[in-house]
């Protein structure tokens, strides 16, 4: 695989969760609830199997965005890609809820050229320009994916919590940093700013390798796109969902791959 | 020897009038390496859980190489859901240095704030500890308000507390 190819799969492997191949994208904060005067936490961001070990590909963080507690923009500091994972520090330098997000949006198109298979990525602007007009057998497909966590200094607050309107995004109705083993949390999807019915959620707990099974838990969101689920335990865990539809932004799309993806830790009592 | 006089009967008098609400926290004896004076918040919840009034936070005061004193609060885990997060430390009158081994005793008047304030009900008096490189434990002991009737009610921790006494006098 040449390098360009290389970046592709890997590019496929996080945006594309629908693959054959459906690895687990995730950031992991290394605290979610902090105390003190001038907090900082680190966090680790990887694709793999397992939860939440590092054993597949660093998620990329070009498209991490941080949000802090009045809804400005929060730099990363001390970041690092390194085989398995990448890593960076968030200062919390202000009380409240940071959202911490990667946040993929992109067209991949496919074609043959002189016989051979050409692909791409990129936006619809590259699309214009960079994708042959009389390009043979072309394929379009466009994909949103969003990767979370949410971290609290100090009293929770909502204001990183606003949804942007774009994709596949959670509603806070339990703040996602209010978690307790044995207590109900609920949460609604919208897509695109609007409510997401019938969507099917999985939640998988942290500590696959200490176990046979995935004991994923499963809910799906009601007409008003909420559901809630019950902690049994303590500890980290990874929420998921995803859609597609034909919602594309450029006519030569046919298909828009949609997915979801937090880090929620849930504390015990 | 004025002064003393003064205080006694100032205490005399008080306990003759109001009924008073005696609380006593057990630090116990840990036998590990490393032994760091745990953090204890004391305080009454109400019915669901929120809570009624902060009567005791114990926290390291000073910074330290790993940062202020401060940033263990959270370990404090329901105390800081509760009521912590929304604090700005440190509380006057209910915040303090962390204590040693040994019983602590609070005592607080019945007419005064911050009991003079519940309304009548069931509330629960709640300690919870945490301790660097420990454990965490938490105790409740329910209670009725107001004291109609001496009552001598107690718990006591596994590890992390020891004897937990409340002491309502009428």
């Amino acid at each position: 695989m040449n390098a360009r190819l290389k970046m592709f799969a890997l590019a496929a492997s996080v945006l594309l969760p629908l693959s054959a191949h459906a690895h687990k994208a995730w950031l992991l904060p290394s605290e979610t609830v902090l105390s003190g005067d001038d907090p900082w936490i680190t966090v680790d961001a990887a694709v793999s199997n397992d939860l939440f070990y590092f054993n597949h590909v660093p998620l990329r963080l070009d498209a991490l965005a941080i949000t802090g507690p009045d809804g400005k923009p929060v730099q990363a500091e001390n970041s690092a890609t390194g085989k398995f994972r990448s890593t960076f520090d968030v200062h919390l330098a202000a009380p409240g809820t940071y959202r911490i997000a990667v946040v993929n949006a992109g067209l991949f198109a496919n074609w043959v050229e002189d016989g051979k298979p050409k692909r791409w990525r990129g936006d619809a602007q590259g699309f214009a320009t960079e994708v042959p007009k009389d390009a043979k057998e072309l394929k379009v497909s466009q994909s949103a994916g969003r990767v979370e966590t949410f971290v609290t200094s100090g009293r929770p607050n909502e204001v990183a919590l606003k949804p942007t309107g774009a994709g596949l995004e959670l509603v806070a109705v339990t703040h996602p940093n209010d978690l307790f083993a044995g207590e109900a949390a609920t949460f609604r999807f919208l897509l695109d700013g609007k409510p997401a019915p019938n969507l099917a959620i999985e939640i998988i707990p942290d500590g696959i390798r200490y176990r046979d099974k995935q004991n994923e838990l499963s809910a799906t969101t009601d007409k008003d796109g909420q559901f809630s689920i019950t902690w049994p335990t303590a500890g980290r865990y990874w929420l998921e969902t995803k859609l597609e539809d034909g919602k594309t932004s450029i006519a030569q799309a046919t298909q828009r791959r949609v997915s979801y993806a937090a880090t929620l830790e849930v504390l015990p009592q | 020897m004025r002064s003393l006089l003064m205080l006694s009967l100032l205490l005399a008098t008080s306990s003759a009038i109001a009924a008073d609400i005696n609380i006593t926290v057990g630090i116990p004896t840990i036998d590990a390496s490393e032994y760091h004076r745990p953090y204890v918040a004391v305080w009454i919840e109400n019915a669901d859980q929120t809570v009624a009034a902060n009567l005791a936070v114990w926290y390291s005061q000073k910074d330290s190489k790993e940062g202020a004193g401060s940033k263990w609060l959270a370990d404090l885990r329901q105390w800081w859901r509760r009521s912590g997060r929304d604090q700005a430390m440190p509380i006057d009158g209910v915040s303090g240095a962390t204590r040693p081994v040994g019983q602590h005793q609070l005592r607080f008047d019945a007419g005064k704030p911050p009991f003079a304030a519940l309304k009548p009900g069931r509330y629960g008096l709640v300690v919870e500890a945490a301790r660097e490189v420990g454990g965490r434990e938490l105790l409740r002991i329910p209670f009725d308000w107001p004291i109609t009737a001496t009552r001598h009610l107690d718990t006591r921790g596994e590890h992390e507390l020891g004897l937990i006494k409340l002491d309502l006098n009428p």
